[in-house]
């Protein structure tokens, strides 16, 4: 067995199936060349999709009102609850409605310039030019966006952008757009279009002759494995955040599904880049189970400051106004608070770093509205961000009307995931990936509210267009069944691990090692990492890998609902997937966007890129658990935008 | 801080279940309530037992998934969900009561985990807009005035946990479906459908086994999102102007 950081570098990634020509011109020519389905034929294909988030929910929803047969499932006891619901702050488009010099290639511009140039232009462009769909959809569904006193929608500017571009549900944008979504799917439900499996989760794909045309499941109230057969399938599973413990994440969030698909051949591109997001509220201790975060719309109106001395303990209020420092308007005076996350992030550390923080453990910032509510009155600043005010009240027993928040980053979302083609389909013929479970859009790092765009941009209006093309071309007459012996032998895998977990009956439950891997991955692969600190990380988890094997401790059967087992068999694909991020984190000696390296920064501390070493996305191959897997680089070419080191001074 | 826990046991949806009574020590104020199960559930594992299964996710008020009755109270004593409440709304020393919600049409699953599929009938009976993707038109051609735009948001906040039906002495899903029906039927893209909506809903919440109301108001007391008891007024509106509408045709 080779060491697993004496990686191999493999054939580049060539063809990533993007149509030449002008940029504005290259999503009307893919859709034209794809095959189109008879739509007679489509209700004799079945597409099988995993999630019910933003991505999932809406494509499963568009792909049933399509005429084809949707087989759907989410872990959750309701499609309702997928983790899209929890974001706040809004959904981008480039409606310009604002007439502040808005346009789809300044969306297109900013996105690609926020990635810091990691991301492939074809799609983004293709994100943007959609964008302005999205929001037609959701207000055809029924969405309450904000809207101004004469009846129009209101819009407002978020983090790292200077024009008014975002949409928003006062802090529930996610939520709204979510139950949207998940009312299309509920209708395809009641019309027979979807078959709906909730609280089943996928354990694993099945390949057969080299395409993806099944899963196996778990029914967790029975624990009965299954399996289900498509003539494709579609992950939308979401990041994989949750590898750090503590994340914004749900709880049962998890990397199982891309995991899995990963095992079976589906390159993972650029796992390292994962996002710190800056304003969360700081942990309170050891029983943390998760981070709450606070939108960033916040830092609209709020000014994020420390004190100017070390170790200061005076109550916010006490301390003078020309004793503190709003360093990132110092720092950069033209964005102030605006700068993006993994700025704003990084800013937040080194003050933290230099004994400025504040709160309990000194981990901590203030993110003050006493100028906001001067400037507006308490009423307006109760309109905007009520609620969230509310919920930091109920979570830190604080009134963030009269005392600063205090804020703190966390991890919060997964740039890297499955490695997809313009089709938005993985290396396995058959496989695609959308929303949050694909390396997307955005690069390096993802500006505000576009999460929630490239969700429902792949669900409802991407995949549906690109994965006719592959059921046109590959009408799967071939049954394929449970005596085939590829199933047979994913199947007897899938019990032979849980069987495992259940029978080592060790010492130690599930979540001490998830605590364990998730303290190691935030202290050598968050928010800044180091050649030193990355070789201790993989050193440091095989071992933890074979400790857990040793002395897992499981109770109950898996003929039951069991939450543990759940827990742990999760934890089985965590232990191998951050090897892969830090093994991904150490190769890519540059910064670039989230991913900090301390070795490549400028003299004053800003992250520096290397664009002739590192412009492409790194798509890792597996090769086995602990094996050094193989590199496959994707180059990426900027005829548009032409990569600057970013500057937000 | 020590706590005695009784807690609701159930093996399965077949078995007979009790409570069971457990002390915790250690717990911090700021933990959050489900945080200090964790603790007792690290406890439990370790000493062998199954730990206690219950429903969350999210963890912070939004996704609908935790659902406890406790001391009594769905989602227990401060009007949030039951991942927002903490520690420190209780003293050293107290026992804790926790049970699954309890009604007919939330069968327990397991321990304090029930199954609320029924809601998501509801909503696969007209809980939609019918506007399937590509058919809308921009997003302007529709101005909505404010005022019903926020009532609609206002609805629309519902998270679906359920606590408006443990919290019922009938065990009504009143709140639930009416918020829905208000968040759409006040909207001009939600019109076409107004009707339908409101009595099909209003047929699957019936055929779902969930009870009659007599306007007890328990519902509103308990729901995390303060949707308002008058909603299942406009709820009887709508019905009753639907009803009379199909009458005549």
């Amino acid at each position: 067995m080779t060491s697993y950081l004496e990686y191999t570098t493999g054939e580049p990634v060539v063809d990533t199936k993007a149509p030449a020509g002008p940029i504005n011109e290259r999503w009307d020519k893919r859709r034209f060349e794809a095959k189109l389905v008879n739509p007679a034929n489509r209700r004799k294909q079945t597409v099988i999709v995993v999630g019910t988030g933003l991505a999932g929910g809406s494509a499963g929803a568009t792909l049933a009102e399509q005429g084809y047969r949707v087989v759907q499932f989410c872990y959750q006891d309701s499609p309702r609850r997928a983790h899209s619901i929890a974001a706040q702050g809004g959904i981008n488009a480039a409606k310009n409605y604002r007439n502040d010099g808005d346009s789809i290639h300044r969306l297109f511009y900013d996105t690609v310039k926020g990635g810091d140039f990691r991301s492939r232009e074809s799609n983004v462009h293709r994100l943007a030019q959609i964008s302005v769909e999205i929001i037609d959809q959701c207000v055809a569904q029924g969405v309450p966006f904000a809207r101004e006193y004469g009846g129009l929608l209101d819009t407002r500017s978020f983090g790292g952008v200077q024009v008014s571009r975002t949409f928003y549900a006062r802090g529930q944008t996610g939520q709204q757009l979510l139950l949207g979504a998940y009312q299309a799917l509920s209708r395809q439900i009641a019309a027979g279009n979807i078959e709906m499996h909730p609280r089943t989760e996928m354990l694993d794909l099945i390949v057969v002759d080299g395409r993806a045309r099944g899963i196996v499941a778990r029914d967790l109230i029975t624990g009965k494995i299954d399996t289900y057969f498509a003539d494709a399938v579609v992950l939308a599973s979401g990041g994989y955040g949750n590898v750090f413990y503590l994340s914004t994440n749900a709880m049962n969030s998890n990397a199982t599904a891309v995991w899995r698909a990963h095992r079976r051949g589906a390159y993972f591109a650029n796992p390292c880049f994962t996002q710190i997001h800056p304003t969360c509220i700081p942990r309170t201790g050891d029983h943390q189970s998760k981070l709450t975060l606070m939108s960033e719309s916040l830092r609209n109106d709020g000014r994020i400051w420390v004190p100017k001395a070390k170790g200061d303990t005076r109550q916010p209020n006490q301390i003078p106004e020309d004793e503190r420092d709003y360093y990132l308007e110092r720092i950069y005076p033209s964005f102030g608070n605006l700068v993006p996350r993994d700025i704003a992030s990084r800013a937040a550390k080194n003050v933290c770093d230099e004994g400025r923080g504040v709160g309990p453990g000194g981990q901590g910032v203030y993110l003050d509205f006493a100028d906001a509510i001067r400037r507006m009155g308490r009423k307006k600043v109760e309109e905007k961000y009520g609620n969230l005010f509310d919920m930091y009240e109920r979570i830190t027993a604080e009134n963030p009307y009269e005392v600063p928040m205090r804020i703190y980053p966390a991890v919060h979302y997964t740039m890297g995931g499955l490695w997809v083609d313009y089709d938005l389909q993985t290396t396995i013929p058959g496989l695609f990936a959308v929303g949050e479970a694909n390396f997307s859009d955005h690069g390096a790092n993802r500006l505000g509210a576009s999460a929630l765009m490239q969700g429902l941009a792949d669900g409802y209006f991407v995949l549906p267009a690109t994965i006719n093309d592959y059921l046109a071309r590959h009408p799967h007459r071939d049954e394929v069944t449970d005596d085939h012996p590829v199933v047979q032998e994913v199947l007897a895998e899938t019990e032979d691990r849980l069987n495992l977990l259940l029978s080592v009956d060790g010492d130690r439950t599930p979540d001490s090692f998830h605590r364990e891997l998730g303290e190691l991955m935030w202290e050598f692969c968050g928010m800044a990492r180091t050649d030193e600190g990355l070789r201790k990380a993989l050193d440091r988890i095989p071992q933890i890998r074979e400790e857990f094997w040793r002395r897992i401790k499981v109770p109950g059967t898996g003929e039951e609902l069991n939450q543990s087992l759940e827990k742990a068999n999760r934890i089985v694909d965590y232990l191998e997937l951050a090897e892969l991020m830090c093994l991904d984190a150490l190769h890519r000696s540059e910064s670039c966007g989230g991913h900090f390296r301390e070795e490549s920064q400028t003299p004053d501390g800003e992250a520096a890129r290397k664009d002739d070493e590192f412009g492409y996305a790194a798509a890792w191959e597996f090769t086995g658990t602990g094996e050094a897997p193989t590199l496959h680089k994707e180059d990426l070419v900027f005829e548009y935008v032409h990569p600057t080191q970013r500057s937000y001074a | 801080m020590k706590l005695t826990l009784r807690v609701w046991r159930q093996k399965n949806a077949d078995a007979d279940g009790a409570m069971s009574t457990y002390e915790v020590d250690g717990i911090s104020p700021d933990m959050s309530f489900l945080e200090m199960l964790d603790v007792l559930n690290e406890q439990l594992i370790l000493s062998g037992e199954e730990p206690v299964a219950f429903d969350h996710d999210c963890r912070e008020g939004i996704c609908g998934a935790c659902s406890l009755v406790i001391n009594g109270d769905a989602h227990g004593p401060e009007r949030t969900t039951t991942c927002q409440l903490h520690m420190r709304s209780f003293k050293d020393g107290d026992t804790i009561d926790i049970e699954p919600w309890r009604a007919a049409a939330f069968p327990v699953v397991k321990d304090l985990v029930v199954d609320r599929s029924a809601f998501d009938r509801i909503i696969q009976a007209g809980g939609y807009i019918t506007a399937p993707t590509g058919s809308a038109p921009e997003a302007h051609a529709t101005p909505v005035p404010k005022a019903d735009a926020d009532f609609a948001f206002e609805h629309a906040e519902c998270i679906g946990c359920g606590a408006c039906v443990a919290a019922c002495p009938n065990g009504a899903a009143m709140l639930f479906t009416s918020a829905k029906i208000n968040h759409l039927n006040v909207l001009p893209q939600g019109a076409p459908e107004r009707e339908t909506r409101v009595l099909d809903m209003v047929a699957q919440m019936d055929a779902e086994g969930f009870g009659g109301c007599t306007l007890t108001g328990e519902c509103a007391t308990a729901c995390p999102k303060g949707i308002p008891l008058m909603s299942i007024t406009s709820m009887n509106k709508e019905w009753l102007r639907a009803t009379r509408k199909a009458a005549k045709r």
